[in-house]
């Protein structure tokens, strides 16, 4: 805590870089799931094999994708942005799909039989009744990236796990716990916020 | 106006054609309803007509125009479209719902409000109740009726029904079936429908195609396809009691009428001759009172029923 009133502005910092790592990795992440996840939902085989595939993807430890990212990419922000989109892609993409596919199928059927474009179907329809769903992938997702994005320091993406390593590195215990602190809260206070929208979209796309 | 000519459907792996070079019509402003066992190929011959199934050979035209020829999309906001699951989009309110082909038409805000109300009045819906409701605050009967609106909405000169009816309770059925009979009768739309259920077929249909493996095996007048099925199956199928199905298909006016009274209370009006078969049945007497006075024979009615 006294490292905290001593260097306010650097905590600061700290916790600005973690969420705009985190929400550009989960906002790329979430621009590729959402349409590859409509495309894959209407071919079956591919959906099945895409989704067997997300969730071995899933089993890779965060820290794995982000070393193995190392001698591709390099150091930086930009690498840690794109393991982080990496990491958010699979669970939106998993709910993208089921979550069209699961969807009223009398709904989809007749949206086709009144004469709606793909692209209408996938907006009007399609999506909406997949939200819940995909909203739950989201929640998953931002959960994900933001305590990842913890482990961006180890390639120089910065972020709140800086606190941690320099911490560690200068035995300051002050800076090390604010750090692994503020990295748990955010992460729980992703997980309560999203969790609380997520309920308030199901009442209101299903109704019931 | 629909004319189906040589039109035929074979699924990729599969031995045989689900439809085998069908041809049918139904001329404007009447109904046909298509009939068969399942696997029969009556909901995949429904289908090609709006292009939700590609058909393998054979011409489709619509109001004289070549539906193969034309953008399916297109194509399909020209035709009603009922199902058995109605398929209300559940995110939309009642109002959005029937809208949905009026704004793919590009229709402007103030028409589309105008169309929502008259269709929902033309099914028996209050707009002022219904308009803004949900689908899931809705019964199964008016869930129906608000899916036949919709496939109204767009004023489509045709209209396909699958099981239109399917998924509603017997009494609600009924009533369904005789103000769904009116509005097509009133609106002189033209209709393809699909039913597993006779009774509904003669009811609804002004014509009736029989199908078995894909092919047709009789098409004619409800009347008709009752009184003289074209073989064994069809007559099998159509069921030991479509004499009488044919009897309800007939009013009262159908018969001579004999000054004599008959005992008992007299038919409602809109009666059918089924029910005054019945009414005699009941009764035990050989004439049953006609609204109004007078009354009809059993005689009278063995004898219309014999002439087919």
């Amino acid at each position: 805590m006294e490292w905290l009133r001593a260097n306010p502005g650097l905590f600061l910092g700290a916790v600005g870089d973690h969420l705009l790592l985190s929400l550009t990795g989960l906002a790329i992440g979430i621009a590729l799931a959402l349409p590859l996840g409509i495309a894959l939902a209407h071919r079956p085989r591919l959906a099945e094999a895409s989704i067997m595939l997300a969730g071995a993807l899933r089993t890779i430890p965060s820290l794995a994708v982000l070393a193995a990212l190392l001698p591709l990419l390099g150091v930086g922000f930009t690498p840690s942005v794109i393991a982080l989109a990496l990491l958010a892609l699979p669970p939106v993409l998993v709910n993208t799909v089921i979550g069209i596919r699961t969807a009223d199928r009398a709904a989809l059927e007749a949206a086709r039989g009144l004469g709606m474009t793909g692209l209408q179907r996938a907006l009007r329809v399609e999506l909406p009744l997949a939200a819940p769903l995909i909203f739950s992938g989201l929640r998953v997702a931002a959960v994900q990236v933001v305590s990842a994005a913890a482990l961006a320091t180890f390639i120089g993406g910065g972020g709140l796990g800086d606190l941690v390593t320099q911490g560690l590195a200068l035995l300051d215990t002050g800076r090390m716990l604010v750090g692994a602190i503020a990295i748990a809260l955010l992460a729980l206070a992703t997980e309560a916020a999203l969790g609380m929208l997520e309920r308030h979209l199901a009442t209101r796309v299903r109704g019931a | 106006m629909i004319e189906i000519d040589g039109l035929s459907k074979r699924w990729p792996g599969a031995d045989r054609a689900s439809v085998d070079g069908i041809s049918l019509t139904v001329p404007e402003g009447t109904s046909c309803a298509l009939i068969g066992p399942s696997g029969s190929g009556k909901t995949t011959l429904l289908r090609m007509v709006n292009r939700l199934v590609e058909p393998s050979a054979g011409t489709i035209r619509i109001g004289g125009e070549d539906a193969r020829a034309m953008d399916a999309t297109r194509l399909r906001r020209r035709i009603g479209y009922v199902i058995q699951d109605v398929g209300l989009f559940p995110h939309w309110d009642v109002a959005a719902n029937i809208a949905t082909v009026p704004s793919l038409l590009g229709w402007d805000h103030a028409r589309i409000k105008a169309r929502v109300e008259e269709v929902l009045t033309l099914v028996g819906l209050d707009p002022g109740r219904f308009a803004a409701r949900r689908p899931h605050e809705l019964s199964g009967g008016e869930r129906q009726r608000v899916g036949v609106a919709r496939a109204l909405a767009g004023d489509p000169p045709v209209l396909l029904m699958d099981e239109p009816f399917g998924a509603v309770d017997p009494v609600q059925r009924g009533r369904l079936q005789e103000e769904v009979l009116r509005l097509l009768q009133q609106l002189r739309k033209t209709v393809l429908l699909v039913t597993h259920d006779v009774a509904e077929a003669v009811r609804l249909g002004d014509a009736v195609a029989l199908l078995r493996d894909g092919r047709l095996v009789q098409h004619a007048a409800a009347a008709e396809i009752l009184a003289r099925p074209a073989d064994a199956f069809a007559a099998e199928f159509l069921g030991a009691d479509r004499m009488l199905l044919r009897l309800a298909l007939f009013p009262l006016s159908a018969l001579p009428r004999h000054a004599a009274p008959a005992p008992g209370p007299a038919l409602p009006d809109g009666a059918t001759l089924r029910d005054a078969l019945a009414r005699m049945l009941e009764t035990g007497t050989t004439s049953a009172g006609l609204p109004g006075s007078g009354s009809v024979t059993l005689a009278d009615l063995l004898a219309f029923a014999g002439r087919g």
